[in-house]
C-alpha cells in the first residue's frame, strides 16, 4: 500500500486496483468528525448508444438517471433502511457522464459501506417498480421544467449542438422514459456497473485495507467487457441555431450566450479546463474590466456568470445572468473578446487572476464531494486531479490568449432568452 | 470554542480549526427586524459592499481579493428569528498553503473592518451612484423570488402564517420600501445604526486565538460605539383549531403544496425527533409514502422552526393530486399522534438528528449560522446539550409532541386552467 502526500495541497491519499479492476481511493482527513464513501461508476446522460456482445444499441433518454433511481430497491427492501439505522445519509445523483452514489456518516461507517456497494451492485428490478418510477420521475422532470435557469442553459446547448446528445436532458423526458423496461435497466446495469469502469473513493479516517476488503468480499471477481460508446461525429463549431427564445413567469429577461469550443485530447483534460475556467475569470468574472463596467452602468446585476465545460465529444462555454438586454450584454461580452484576442491580456491583471485560481482551486479540497467528484473524473479520464498545482504551473498568458482567439469568436455563439411572460403582449 | 466581548456590544467567536484549507470570518449586525428598517438594513450592506476608503470601487475590492489569493467577499441579510443580520461572510485560503509563507488573514479582516467603519463616500455621504445602483439591484432581486417556484410558496406560506409577526417579513423588505429610500434617509441611518447596532464577529480556521482577537480589535479600532439596541425576543404563538386554506395561481407546470402545523409542545427535543420521523429524514413518513409509495411527487418533506413552535411541509405535485397528497400528508402526521411507528423509524430518526448535529461542525459556514441563530434568539442549546437531549427522547415523548401538532395554513400555488 502506498500512502502518497501532496505537501501543497496538505492532502493525503492512498490507493490501490482491484483485481477485479475496481479503483479505490482513500482521502485522509482525520480531524473530520464525518466519513464519505462516494461509488461511481463512468457512466451517465449522454451514454445512449453503445457496442454490446459486438452490437450497436440505442437506449432511451434518461435510462442512466432512471437506473440511478431504481438501484436503491433491493428484493427485500432492506438497504436503505439499514443505512438509516446506522445514521448514514446517501444519496445519488446522474451527470452527462457519470452516476454516483454516496452516504455520508459519523457512526458505523464500514457496515454502510457494504451496504451501499451491495444494492449498487445488485439489479432487482419489477414492472411493478418500474411503473411507478416513472410517476416520481415524470413529477422531478416537471419540476425542472419551472426551472427557467435549469431551461435557459438546456435551451443554449440545444442552439449549440446539432446533433450531440447533450441535447437531451440526463432526466429524459415523460415520454423517453416511458419506453424503459425491466430488461432495459437489466441490460444498462449489466454492461456499466462492472468494476473495472467504476471507482470507490472514501474521505475521512478509514483504512485502505479495511475499505479493499469490503469491496472484494461485495463486488464481483472479475469484471466485464469494456464498452464501447458513441456521442456521434465531432461537431464542426458552427452553432446549429444562432438564437432560442422562450417565454416563463419571470420577473426579469434572462439570458446565456455560448461559444462552441474546439475538443481538448484525452492527455489534456485537466489542462484544458483551467484554461477554459481562466479564461472565463478573464473574460467576464467579478474582477474583470467588463464586468465592473457592465454593472456600473447597470447591465448586469450580480448574477451575470459562466463556466467553461467539457463533456465527452463538446466543450462549449456559456456566460449570462438577468440582464433588461440581453443582446446589448451579450454583445459586450463578445467585443471584449475580440478586444482581449487583438491586445492581449494586461500582465497585471492576469497575475492577478492567477492567484484567484490558484486560490479557488485550493478551496475546493474544503468539500468532500467536490474531491470525489474531480478524483472519479480524473480516474475515468485518464487524470491525476491531485497534480492540478503542477499543470497550473505550466499554463501562460498567451495559453488563454490562444483559447479566447480561436474559440470566443461570433461564428461559434448564439443566445438562449427567456422572457418574463407578459413579453409578448407589451411588444 | 469561545465567544469573549472585544468592545461594548462587539462580540468574537473562535472557533480553532485544522479541517479547512480556508478561514471563514463574519462580521453581522443583529438588529431587531422591523418593516421600517428591514429595505434600509438590505440597502446598507449592499450599498457598504460597494467600496471603502481605500478601495472605492467593486472593481479595486475585486482586485485586492484576487491578490489575495481569491480571497471571498460576500454581503449576506438573514432573519434569525425575530431578528435581522446582516454584514459580510468572507473566507481566505490558510497562510500554511500559499508560495513565500505570504499572509492574506490580516488584510481581509482589515477589509472587513473598514466596509463598516470607512466606506467609499462622496461629498461626505455614502455614494449616491451606489445606492441607485443597488436600489435597482434590490428591487430585482425582490421580484425574482418568484423565479424559485418552491422557495416562493414555501416563503408565501411563512408569510401567511406569521403574518405581523418579524419571522413573516419580507428579508429584503418591499419593493416599495426599497424604493422610498434616498440618499439623506440612508446616510443618517448608517450614522445612527452604527454606534448602536449588537456586532457578531466570528473566526474558524487554523489561525491562533490571540492573533485572530488581535486582528479583528485592529480592523473594528475606530467602530464608535455609544447607546444600545436591544435584540427582539422571541416570539411564539399558541396554536389555532381551525386551518385556513389558501390558493393562487401562476403559469407554472407543477403546483406546490406547502402546509404549515403549530405546536404547543415545549419539549424541544421530541419534537424535532417527530419532525425527523414525520418528514425531514431519508426514511420519513412523507418520503416513504407521499412518494415511493403513491408516486405523488418528486420531493416531500418537513421543515422544523423549533424556535417559532412551527413545522412546515413542502412538496411538488400535480395540479388534480391536490387532494390526494393533502389527505396523505395529514394521514401521515395522524400517524405519529397514535404512535403508528416501528422501533427502527424511530432510531433512524435519532441517528439522522445526531448526524446532523456532527456534520454542522465540519462546515465553518454552518457553525456560523447556527451560531448566529442561537445568538439572535437567545439560545443557551449547544450542540453537545442537543445531542443528549436527543438521546434521552422516549416514544411517549415524540407521540405526545405529536399530539401538540395542529394545522394552521395549507397554501396551495397551482397552475393556469387551460
Amino acid at each position: 500500500m502506498s500512502k502518497v502526500e501532496y505537501p501543497r495541497l496538505a492532502e493525503a491519499i492512498s490507493r490501490r486496483t482491484l483485481p477485479n479492476g475496481l479503483e479505490v481511493i482513500v482521502v485522509h482527513k482525520p480531524f473530520h468528525a464525518k466519513h464519505y464513501a462516494f461509488f461511481a461508476t463512468c457512466y451517465g446522460g449522454l451514454d445512449m448508444r453503445f457496442k454490446l456482445n459486438g452490437q450497436w444499441h440505442d437506449t432511451p433518454a434518461g435510462i442512466a438517471h432512471f437506473l440511478e433511481h431504481k438501484m436503491f430497491d433491493m428484493e427485500d427492501g432492506s438497504a436503505t433502511r439499514t443505512l438509516a439505522e446506522n445514521g448514514a445519509s446517501e444519496n445519488a445523483f446522474t451527470a452527462n457522464d457519470m452516476t454516483a452514489y454516496y452516504f455520508e456518516c459519523t457512526e458505523n461507517f464500514y457496515d454502510s459501506l457494504g451496504v451501499l456497494l451491495k444494492f449498487v451492485s445488485t439489479p432487482y428490478f419489477t414492472q411493478e417498480s418500474v411503473d411507478k418510477e416513472q410517476g416520481i420521475i415524470a413529477q422531478e422532470i416537471r419540476m425542472s421544467d419551472d426551472d427557467p435557469e435549469w431551461r435557459n442553459y438546456l435551451n443554449i446547448v440545444r442552439c449549440l449542438y446539432r446533433d450531440h446528445p447533450a441535447r437531451t436532458t440526463v432526466a429524459g423526458t415523460v415520454e423517453s422514459i416511458a419506453q424503459i423496461t425491466p430488461q432495459t435497466l437489466y441490460d444498462c446495469h449489466k454492461a456499466f456497473y462492472t468494476p473495472s469502469n467504476m471507482i470507490l473513493v472514501c474521505i475521512g479516517s478509514m483504512e485502505l485495507d479495511k475499505v479493499c476488503a469490503i469491496a472484494e468480499e461485495i463486488l464481483p471477481g472479475e469484471s466485464g467487457e469494456t464498452i464501447e460508446r458513441s456521442y456521434g461525429e465531432i461537431e464542426d463549431l458552427t452553432p446549429a441555431v444562432k438564437e432560442m427564445e422562450e417565454e416563463m413567469e419571470i420577473a426579469a429577461p434572462m439570458f446565456l450566450t455560448g461559444y462552441k469550443c474546439a475538443v481538448a485530447p484525452m492527455n489534456e483534460l485537466l489542462r484544458a479546463n483551467i484554461i477554459g475556467s481562466m479564461a472565463c475569470d478573464v473574460l467576464f468574472g467579478d474582477s474583470s474590466p467588463l464586468y465592473n463596467r457592465l454593472y456600473e452602468e447597470g447591465h448586469i446585476n450580480g448574477s451575470l456568470g459562466g463556466s467553461f465545460e467539457l463533456i465527452p465529444g463538446a466543450a462549449f462555454l456559456y456566460v449570462g445572468g438577468d440582464a433588461r438586454d440581453p443582446h446589448y450584454v451579450s454583445g459586450e461580452i463578445a467585443k471584449e473578446a475580440a478586444r482581449l484576442a487583438a491586445e492581449g491580456i494586461d500582465e497585471n491583471f492576469y497575475r492577478q487572476i492567477r492567484r484567484a485560481t490558484y486560490g479557488q482551486m485550493i478551496r475546493e479540497l474544503n468539500s468532500f464531494e467536490d474531491i470525489a467528484i474531480s478524483l472519479a473524473d480524473g480516474h475515468f479520464r485518464g487524470f491525476d486531479y491531485y497534480s492540478f498545482p503542477e499543470i497550473f504551473d505550466g499554463i501562460s498568458k498567451s495559453d488563454i490568449e490562444e483559447f479566447l482567439r480561436s474559440n470566443i469568436i461570433p461564428e461559434h455563439s448564439a443566445i438562449s432568452i427567456i422572457y418574463p411572460s407578459e413579453h409578448g403582449k407589451e411588444t | 470554542m469561545t465567544r469573549q466581548c472585544l468592545m461594548d456590544n462587539v462580540y468574537l467567536t473562535y472557533i480553532p480549526s485544522e479541517k479547512f484549507k480556508t478561514s471563514f470570518l463574519s462580521a453581522q449586525m443583529v438588529v431587531p427586524m422591523e418593516k421600517e428598517t428591514a429595505a434600509l438594513n438590505a440597502l446598507l450592506v449592499n450599498v457598504l459592499s460597494r467600496g471603502t476608503g481605500t478601495l472605492p470601487d467593486m472593481e479595486s475590492i475585486s482586485r485586492h481579493l484576487d491578490l489575495l489569493y481569491g480571497a471571498r467577499l460576500e454581503p449576506v441579510v438573514r432573519k434569525k428569528g425575530e431578528n435581522h443580520v446582516f454584514g459580510f461572510l468572507a473566507s481566505c485560503v490558510d497562510d500554511r498553503l500559499l508560495p513565500d509563507n505570504e499572509r492574506v488573514l490580516e488584510p481581509l479582516a482589515d477589509l472587513l473592518g473598514d466596509l463598516f467603519t470607512n466606506p467609499a463616500t462622496r461629498n461626505g455621504r455614502l455614494n449616491g451612484e451606489y445606492l441607485r445602483s443597488e436600489q435597482a439591484n434590490l428591487i430585482d432581486l425582490i421580484r425574482s423570488e418568484v423565479n424559485d417556484k418552491d422557495t416562493y410558496a414555501s416563503f408565501r406560506l411563512i408569510e401567511e402564517m406569521c403574518c405581523g409577526e418579524a419571522y413573516g417579513m419580507r428579508r429584503l423588505g418591499s419593493v416599495e420600501d426599497v424604493e422610498k429610500v434616498s440618499l439623506q434617509k440612508l446616510n443618517k441611518y448608517y450614522l445612527s445604526i452604527l454606534p448602536k447596532a449588537h456586532l457578531e464577529l466570528f473566526y474558524c480556521g487554523s489561525a491562533p486565538e490571540k492573533r485572530v482577537a488581535g486582528m479583528f480589535k485592529r480592523a473594528f479600532a475606530t467602530l464608535p460605539r455609544h447607546g444600545e439596541l436591544p435584540l427582539a425576543p422571541s416570539i411564539r404563538k399558541g396554536v389555532n383549531e381551525e386551518c385556513r386554506y389558501i390558493e393562487e395561481t401562476m403559469d407554472v407546470a407543477q403546483g406546490k403544496l406547502c402546509i404549515g402545523f403549530r405546536t404547543d409542545s415545549t419539549d424541544n427535543a421530541a419534537t424535532m425527533l417527530m419532525n425527523a420521523m414525520f418528514g425531514s429524514s431519508g426514511k420519513s413518513k412523507l418520503f416513504e409514502n407521499v412518494r415511493e409509495k403513491l408516486s405523488l411527487c418528486y420531493y416531500a418533506g418537513s421543515t422544523n422552526h423549533w424556535k417559532k413552535g412551527m413545522i412546515t411541509v413542502a412538496a411538488g405535485i400535480d395540479f388534480e393530486n391536490y387532494q390526494r397528497a393533502l389527505d396523505e400528508i395529514f394521514a401521515q402526521m395522524d400517524a405519529m399522534k397514535n404512535g403508528e411507528w416501528e422501533p427502527w423509524e424511530l432510531e433512524s430518526a435519532r441517528s439522522a438528528v445526531r448526524r446532523s448535529f456532527r456534520a454542522v461542525e465540519d462546515s465553518a459556514g454552518g457553525m456560523e449560522d447556527f451560531i448566529l441563530g442561537q445568538i439572535a434568539t437567545n439560545g443557551e442549546e449547544t450542540f453537545e446539550g442537543l445531542l443528549a437531549a436527543i438521546e434521552a427522547v422516549t416514544p411517549e415523548r415524540v407521540r405526545a409532541a405529536a399530539r401538540c401538532v395542529r394545522a394552521d395554513t395549507v397554501y396551495f400555488l397551482k397552475g393556469k386552467e387551460a
